[in-house]
């Protein structure tokens, strides 16, 4: 463990406890080993380093003051949703003061008829989950693969997507306002609210969106309006699976263009074996009656893929009511080492085939049982694709192993014309080496304009 | 330290802190654990007391008070042990538990937990008050003290000492009188069960009180014991047998239930008010007994049962297990469980919150103080609203 860096400029370590303390209350600040113990570590890989002050504000105004204060100290400033990126994108690679942002969970709003959710940053996945599944049982968001503890806001800053990524996209493409603790302190909104309107939309105004994807850098979203969907009555899980890569492009193309699905996911893992070497598709299907569930399931596995079936080179396994929450995989824990990380990468569909491939030869080559998965994002305009990697966490070479294999998919993620989704340094910097020099100059002004004294998540998106 | 010691050596580094643990099963708030709900930090949540533990075993880190405090704000609730999805959920508590045990062999705890042990070895109770005042919470009651009948009624160390419990410890007993039950009690003589005993990792002490209850219920011929404490109600049932124990443990709700529906309790007066209940940990989460106190608040006349948002397995614990109700580490704040609690049940819109345990009776009903709601919301043990039902107030 790297140990606690002492803050960069200025400022008496005590002074600026008690400045906290004054600021949040002595209950949420901490500078004691046990918290900058656990907050030094993502969940992942990432080498663990200790933050100065862990801080767990309750309101914008309190962010606003801490980042003064820090702006005046020059003291690195690191926001933290629910935690669960797995890439290290909470880490205080230069110590300085962790904001838990959790204690910000209120939903503040849900707008029945204009279908959004204006949460607070800390609102949690199951949260939101739970509230519209016991008070607005028409409507729905599109809930991500990770746990219920992970934040909304914090998935969606990092383009997260979910079960509903097949017809909404991203959900970042969901989100209709943004309130965002500036790197300066101002409290700054975007979207419909920011002119006093209802936070129904983002558009048509001047597009600033420059606070999703950038891991912090650039602000703390402190507010979020998200749009939710509508939610049927019957909901559940149809199993289809082919045995050939190949066709999953194809599979995909024809599902997607049915337009009946709610989500579309391929998988392949070595465990359990009778889904190694297959290609498993969840097509997630709703409908508000028996009747339209059957129109949906003929038109996806009669006409859409009816003659893979014929054929003999796929196979309709049923169809299972009821959707299942994100469960952490069982698989994750084949090690009995309690670790896994996996690298996302947005990829065109039409790479399957390679990413499959190529990634069970990284798994095969350190040891380790593949999984691997695609998410079908828009009407396969692109994929989320992973390659997961289990770790024993008390094993230091099989997190080595596990490292590795990140950086070697990193790189297998851009080879193969994809994108890396939240990567973590290292595949920021694979990133950054490719990006456009415009595109890059850009982005460096951009953060030298927002961010003048550099203390927004440093090591983060760092433009040489 | 040396981790190789731990008994858990094997699976603590297993936890990945996904954090379901904080949950109940219905995701509803992320609030479910009691020490973090009161202290927000993940150091507080299951996962982050795991991690610590390891870290203080392999000496990333150094023992402090802190880290005591940390591992004694566990309140043994069981929430993560039902919630972790994954193999090591049994063991979760264990780990807890040993992790406090190391500290204790080393007499590094918390002063509120010294004080604690203190008071059970030398008083048998965690107050520091006398053995000899055991017995006074029988008052001028017409109970008998235990001499071969069919049960012996284990008050335990909350409803012998504290004020407002030794109320509903007298209306229990006058209840099983009105239901025609063969019982006597220990009075001065009955001495601390050590469910808390355990949980707070000073399981050698543990051990000797079991063997020591257990041989004073045999030199009585105890063949069945009812328990006012869910908690007592856990030891005797599941932790006194490997010490030899072979009694008959009922917690009490099971018992008024059985002479409820066996006619034998006349539930004659009419009670019109909208009642929740509280599922204590130690009788619901450890012991799956969550239909009996509803059967019973079901069978008084008069009586709508809501229910809290989280009930049952999802129930928030008062913040009282592992000699919280003593040591009182979670309180002090509107975040801690019982205020958050009474808040809930507030919001159900009923009039009594209903409990079955003496831990969660004073927690709460000092929570409704501390919250100003004693105008609106009154805690009542069911052995209470039972005695009211009887007509014998």
């Amino acid at each position: 463990m790297r140990s606690a860096s002492s803050p960069q400029e200025g400022g008496n370590p005590t002074d600026i406890y008690q400045a906290l303390i004054d600021i949040v209350g002595a209950d949420h600040v901490s500078n004691r080993q046990e918290e900058l113990y656990i907050y030094s570590w993502d969940l992942g890989t990432t080498e663990p380093h200790r933050p100065d002050w862990v801080v767990s504000p309750r309101t914008p105004e309190e962010i606003q003051k801490i980042i003064f204060l820090a702006n005046v100290n020059k003291i690195p400033v690191i926001p933290l949703g629910g935690g669960l990126s797995l890439a290290g994108l909470a880490v205080p690679f230069r110590g300085g003061i962790l904001l838990d942002l959790k204690r910000m969970d209120t939903i503040i709003e849900v707008n029945d008829r204009a279908r959004y959710a204006l949460l607070e940053c800390g609102v949690s996945q199951g949260q939101l989950t739970s509230y519209l599944e016991r008070r607005f049982p028409g409507l729905t968001h599109s809930e991500p693969g990770a746990p219920p503890a992970a934040t909304v806001a914090g998935n969606v800053a990092i383009h997260g997507q979910g079960d509903l990524g097949h017809p909404y996209g991203f959900n970042s493409d969901m989100v209709n306002g943004l309130e965002v603790v500036l790197p300066t302190g101002e409290i700054c909104r975007f979207g419909a609210c920011s002119i006093g309107a209802k936070w129904f939309t983002q558009h048509p105004l001047p597009d600033v969106g420059i606070f999703l994807g950038w891991t912090g850098t650039t602000g703390i979203i402190t507010k979020i309006s998200l749009r939710l969907f509508p939610r049927k009555k019957i909901r559940g899980t149809a199993i289809f699976v082919v045995d050939n890569e190949e066709q999953v492009p194809d599979v995909f193309h024809r599902i997607t263009h049915t337009q009946m699905a709610e989500d579309i996911v391929a998988f392949s893992q070595t465990i359990p074996p009778y889904a190694s070497g297959l290609q498993h598709f969840t097509i997630n299907l709703a409908a508000d009656s028996d009747k339209e569930l059957e129109f949906k399931q003929e038109l996806i596995f009669d006409d859409a893929l009816g003659d893979y079936i014929r054929r003999g080179d796929g196979g309709y396994l049923g169809f299972t009511r009821g959707l299942q929450h994100p469960q952490i995989s069982k698989t994750a824990d084949w090690r009995k080492g309690g670790g896994f990380e996996y690298v996302g990468s947005i990829m065109p569909v039409s790479q399957y085939p390679e990413c499959y491939r190529r990634g069970r030869e990284i798994s095969e080559r350190h040891g380790i049982p593949y999984t691997v998965l695609g998410r079908c994002i828009g009407a396969a305009h692109a994929m989320m694709f992973s390659w997961t990697y289990a770790f024993n966490r008390a094993d230091q070479e099989t997190m080595r192993h596990a490292k590795d294999a990140m950086h070697e998919t990193d790189e297998l993620a851009l080879k193969l014309g994809g994108t890396i989704w939240k990567p973590g340094l290292y595949g920021q910097s694979l990133v950054m080496s490719r990006l456009d020099p415009n595109t890059l100059t850009l982005m460096k002004k951009l953060k030298q304009l927002l961010d003048p004294n550099g203390i927004m998540n440093p090591g983060n998106w760092e433009v040489p | 330290m040396n981790i190789t010691d731990f008994k858990y050596e094997e699976i603590i580094h297993r936890c990945f802190r996904c954090g379901y643990c904080k949950f109940p099963v219905n995701w509803m708030d992320v609030n479910n654990c009691p020490a973090y709900a009161r202290y927000r930090m993940e150091t507080y949540s299951c996962g982050g007391r795991l991690w610590l533990t390891r870290a203080w075993l392999t000496d990333a880190i150094q023992w402090s008070d802190h880290l005591a405090h940390i591992l004694y704000s566990c309140t043994s609730c069981k929430n993560c042990e039902i919630k972790c999805p994954l193999g090591i959920n049994v063991d979760i508590i264990n780990m807890i538990r040993a992790a406090k045990g190391i500290m204790v062999e080393k007499g590094r705890i918390p002063k509120e937990a010294r004080d604690f042990l203190e008071n059970i070895q030398v008083h048998g109770n965690p107050y520091g008050i006398p053995k000899s005042k055991r017995g006074d919470w029988m008052g001028a009651t017409s109970l008998e003290i235990y001499k071969n009948q069919e049960y012996l009624y284990h008050v335990g160390c909350v409803g012998s000492h504290d004020t407002r419990v030794q109320e509903a410890a007298r209306k229990l007993g006058r209840v099983l009188q009105r239901g025609g039950v063969s019982f006597g009690v220990l009075g001065r003589d009955e001495r601390c069960d050590g469910n808390e005993v355990k949980n707070m990792g000073e399981e050698a002490l543990f051990e000797m009180m079991a063997q020591e209850n257990i041989a004073r219920f045999n030199k009585l011929g105890v063949k069945k014991i009812v328990t006012l404490s869910p908690h007592s109600y856990n030891a005797l049932k599941n932790d006194y047998p490997l010490y030899g124990s072979n009694f008959e443990i009922l917690h009490y709700t099971r018992l008024l239930l059985n002479l409820i529906e066996k006619d034998r309790l006349h539930l004659n007066v009419n009670i019109p008010v909208k009642v929740t209940f509280h599922d204590p940990c130690f009788l619901g989460r450890w012991n799956s007994e969550y239909d009996a106190p509803r059967r019973i608040l079901a069978a008084i006349p008069g009586v709508k049962l809501v229910e809290m948002e989280r009930s049952r397995e999802n129930a928030l614990c008062c913040g009282g297990g592992g000699g919280n109700f003593c040591m009182d580490l979670l309180g002090g704040s509107p975040d801690s469980s019982a205020r958050r609690r009474v808040r809930e049940a507030l919001a159900t819109g009923v009039a009594i919150l209903a409990v079955a345990c003496p831990k969660c009776l004073t927690i709460l009903e000092d929570a409704v103080k501390v919250e100003g709601l004693d105008d609106r919301l009154i805690v009542k043990d069911i052995a209470e609203i039972v005695d009211e039902a009887c007509g014998t107030t």
